[in-house]
């Protein structure tokens, strides 16, 4: 390293050194570096739960497959609201870009409403299988299937939860800097679900309905 | 025995009168002594009205000085609890030969040394390094204060409801009798029906969130937060291994969460992750929970590697020898430490490939941890020692470590490891790198940094004491472990039908006792140093003439740590400054931006506390109104936007003119 060696003052002549400033610097905010650690760290747990359903998704046990019990049309369905739901996102945090309070927060309850209709029929999906006998209990394949699809629809329910909390502060305290910092973390969390939901998608729907 | 009502059921879950220990004569004594300490001290504190100042000034705190502390108090009471464990069973494995069968049953004996695994690693080890970073690094880099001041405080208190957890299964129900890494098929709900693992569980999961956060804060802080000048090459190396232990926090944790959450479905909703029935796969548990657990080994050592690297250089008073490698040797063990994972268990059966890739990557791990070595001998090579209590305990820790470190390179040879796998020579390498490494620095760092924080030095002579009888304990205590490894004696046993092991195990008793004597050295020590404050006073606030940052400031610091923020030139910036003469700034101070106290993380984490057993008591009523209430306050607390205020400019200058005249009269 080239400045562990280098001389402190340039031959003693020039002004002294300072060791301190006499402004108050301000360090830049940590927010939205913090809260992209917090993601990754998130997507370990779904790394994990993906490498479970890879060793074990083929575990029937003599239960039913994957190509018996995943309905590929209501999934399509499913993914095509959730990826819209980030498009209309994007649409909220360009208004709050431009300032506009009131078509953000449409673009928002859009989002929500989306949201919302991701997990309902999720959540159907999920009642109709344990409804036959297909839950979480009766084979590995299951186990991990529930637990992975299971935990991304959880993550995407806090999301709404969140989602109604930032509008209620952003009707409250309007669009000041800290609710704008929070919309952009939300914001980075609903497209990493997009992006957690596209893996899912591929990996368990898509190659789970193959022979 | 009446049969339980429905609605006792329904409110108290499986919890019975019968789960209270009042039949097991040992924990009863136990359970009298904790709770006549415990009045005592609530009495004490009640007597002298003291909660009104720890509920402001400590439990609601979000300095970062105050709540490193109470990480470090945490730890160091949980120490004691986690030898206890360590005296019992060394106790036990010393007179329970052949119709002897000494004094535990089996079952207590399992819960002893489960417990003292798990809390000697999450509730002693890591409170006290989380503490002694928290407290340290923004000093280091000549911070205010984290990145994220609440998730501090909230953080520290989720640590202290895991810890309460575990203490709480000693009194009420039981511990997990599985060993501190709970495996599958053990774990599962046949073979631990009891409330055992899930008490494992939950204090894990809700101790572990605490552990995330606290990476991801100080992660950020260390990124965003140095001071203008301090480029990532000018950091101080307990700072740069602070930075890559938090990575490997924030990288690691996860996946402890998740397999932890596995586990738990696995109990409660009866799913087949680890099952031996229906598909499910065990050793995918011991995978995942080892590719937490490797690195988990490294953020507790790397921490310790930078407190070694800081002392040695102040104690020779040289800059510490090759700088950039150590930087780059702790970077790459960072990256390592994901590649080892296998070799805890080379006995799976992966065949010779598999196996020989892990063995390769563990024994490269040795090469930076040797250059590390040789950079603090050759510190070391013509500087002027000083044998103060912290420089003893790394040179304890170089003469140790690197027999732990033979015995590990050693393990990592998978033939040798078929015939040493569980055996004591395993525990013994642990303890030796553990204690060896992780231990000693941890005591190296207190002694060292306890003016900083309290305005005083520790009273050396007794530190001495502790430090001598903790290592020749050490070596009494481990080393006849290693011939019984060798021998062929595996881990966990409670009972022994060779009598000719005996003579071992009663020295390895002997060893735990020496180490007792340390532990009570430091305690005394501790005691000796608050009586002797006057004398040990350290006015300066730079007791050592270190050389980073935390020792420009006032011992103990004011809570905005410094009047101005520093100008960093190189790499020593302390040293550079003292070099150049320079003069404290007396004037001209400016008002500072700080953040607000908030008990919204006891709150926060006393509701957690509920909600875990609650969990584990199959309270289920309970358990969704606590889980409510959580999810209400932390939702409340968003509504709280008024987080920070300026301390003004006179309040600065009346601290700073009092240090001045301090100073002044001590010239």
């Amino acid at each position: 390293m080239s400045d562990t060696t280098l001389p402190l003052s340039s031959g003693g002549t020039s002004e002294p050194l300072r060791f301190h400033v006499a402004e108050e610097p301000h360090p830049p905010n940590g927010t939205l570096l913090g809260f992209w650690l917090y993601l990754m760290s998130d997507c370990l747990i779904f790394a994990c739960l993906f490498a479970a359903y890879g060793v074990l998704g083929r575990e029937y046990a003599g239960g039913p497959t994957g190509t018996q019990v995943l309905e590929l049309p209501t999934v399509a369905l499913n993914t095509t609201m959730l990826l819209l739901s980030s498009i209309t996102y994007g649409f909220a945090v360009l208004e709050m870009q431009r300032n506009r309070q009131k078509p953000m927060m449409v673009w928002l309850a859009v989002t929500g409403l989306l949201g919302a209709a991701f997990v309902a029929l999720e959540l159907t999906e999920f009642a109709h299988l344990i409804a036959d006998g297909n839950g979480p209990q009766r084979s590995a394949f299951l186990s991990s299937f529930f637990a992975l699809v299971g935990t991304h629809g959880l993550h995407v329910t806090c999301g709404i939860i969140w989602l109604i909390v930032l509008m209620v502060q952003v009707k409250q305290k309007g669009l000041i800097l800290a609710n704008k910092r929070r919309l952009m973390c939300l914001s980075m969390f609903w497209h990493f679900l997009d992006v957690i939901w596209v893996g899912v998608f591929s990996f368990v729907y898509l190659m789970g309905v193959l022979p | 025995m009446s049969t339980p009502s429905d609605l006792s059921t329904l409110i108290f879950g499986r919890l019975t009168l019968d789960q209270l220990p009042l039949h097991v004569p040992i924990v009863l004594a136990t359970f009298a002594v904790v709770a006549i300490a415990g009045i005592a001290l609530l009495g004490v504190i009640t007597y002298y009205r003291l909660w009104g100042y720890l509920w402001r000034e400590w439990f609601t705190s979000i300095d970062h000085k105050k709540i490193g502390i109470m990480y470090i108090v945490l730890g160091l009471v949980m120490l004691l609890r986690g030898f206890a464990d360590a005296l019992m069973m060394r106790a036990q494995q010393a007179i329970s030969f052949g119709h002897s069968l000494g004094y535990l049953p089996p079952e207590h004996y399992n819960q002893i040394f489960t417990a003292h695994g798990v809390i000697m690693i999450f509730f002693v080890a890591m409170p006290l390094i989380t503490g002694l970073m928290n407290f340290v690094m923004p000093l280091q880099i000549g911070a205010r204060d984290v990145a994220f001041p609440f998730l501090n405080n909230f953080s520290f208190w989720m640590t202290v409801s895991g810890a309460v957890l575990v203490m709480l299964s000693l009194f009420v129900g039981e511990f997990a009798r599985t060993g501190w890494l709970a495996y599958p098929p053990l774990s599962d709900i046949v073979a631990s029906p009891d409330a055992g693992v899930d008490y494992y569980i939950w204090a894990l999961q809700i101790a572990g969130v605490g552990t995330l956060l606290s990476g991801i804060n100080l992660l950020t802080t260390i990124i965003k937060m140095r001071a203008p000048g301090m480029t990532l090459m000018r950091m101080p190396i307990f700072t740069w291994t602070a930075l890559c232990t938090n990575v490997l926090i924030v990288a690691a944790f996860p996946v402890l969460t998740a397999v932890l959450a596995l586990l738990a479905l696995d109990r409660y909703v009866g799913t087949n992750f680890f099952t031996t029935v229906l598909g499910g796969n065990a050793m995918m548990y011991v995978n995942l929970i080892w590719i937490w657990g490797h690195p988990e080994v490294y953020i507790l050592i790397l921490p310790c590697f930078g407190i070694y690297s800081e002392v040695t250089s102040t104690f020779c008073r040289k800059r510490l020898f090759g700088y950039a490698s150590m930087v780059y040797a702790t970077v790459v063990i960072t990256v390592l430490s994901y590649l080892v994972w296998l070799h805890h268990f080379f006995t799976m059966g992966s065949g010779a490939s598999v196996n020989s890739f892990f063995g390769i990557t563990t024994m490269i791990i040795s090469i930076p941890t040797g250059a590390k070595i040789f950079n603090w001998l050759f510190t070391m090579y013509r500087g002027r020692i000083r044998l103060e209590v912290p420089m003893l305990w790394t040179i304890g820790f170089m003469l140790t470590f690197v027999i732990g470190g033979m015995t590990g390179v050693l393990l990592a040879v998978p033939p040798a490891d078929f015939s040493l796998h569980n055996s004591l020579f395993l525990i013994a390498h642990f303890h030796n790198v553990i204690i060896g490494g992780v231990v000693f620095g941890l005591f190296a760092g207190i002694n060292y940094w306890f003016p900083k924080a309290f305005g005083f030095r520790l009273d050396p002579f007794w530190g001495k004491c502790s430090f001598w009888f903790w290592l020749v304990g050490f070596w009494v205590a481990f080393m006849p472990l290693y011939q019984l490894g060798m021998m062929g004696v595996t881990r966990r046993l409670s009972h022994f039908e060779n009598s000719s092991l005996q003579v071992w195990f009663v020295i390895a008793a002997f060893g735990a006792f020496l180490i007792l004597l340390g532990i009570v050295s430091m305690l005394i020590q501790f005691w000796v140093s608050f009586r002797r404050r006057e004398a040990l006073r350290d006015v300066t606030g730079d007791p050592w003439d270190g050389r980073t940052l935390e020792w420009s400031t006032s011992s103990p610091p004011p809570q905005y740590n410094f009047a101005f923020t520093p100008l960093v030139h190189g790499q020593e910036a302390w040293w550079e400054m003292k070099r150049h003469g320079y003069r404290r700034p007396v004037t001209g101070f400016v008002p500072l931006h700080m953040p607000k106290n908030t008990g919204a993380g006891v709150i926060l984490a006393g509701l957690s506390l509920v909600f875990g057993f609650a969990m584990i008591w199959y309270m289920w009523p309970l358990a969704a109104i606590s889980f409510v209430a959580l999810l209400a306050t932390a939702i409340g607390h968003t509504f709280n936007y008024l987080r920070d205020y300026h301390l003004p400019a006179a309040e600065v200058a009346r601290v700073e003119a009092a240090r001045t005249a301090l100073l002044d009269s001590h010239v």
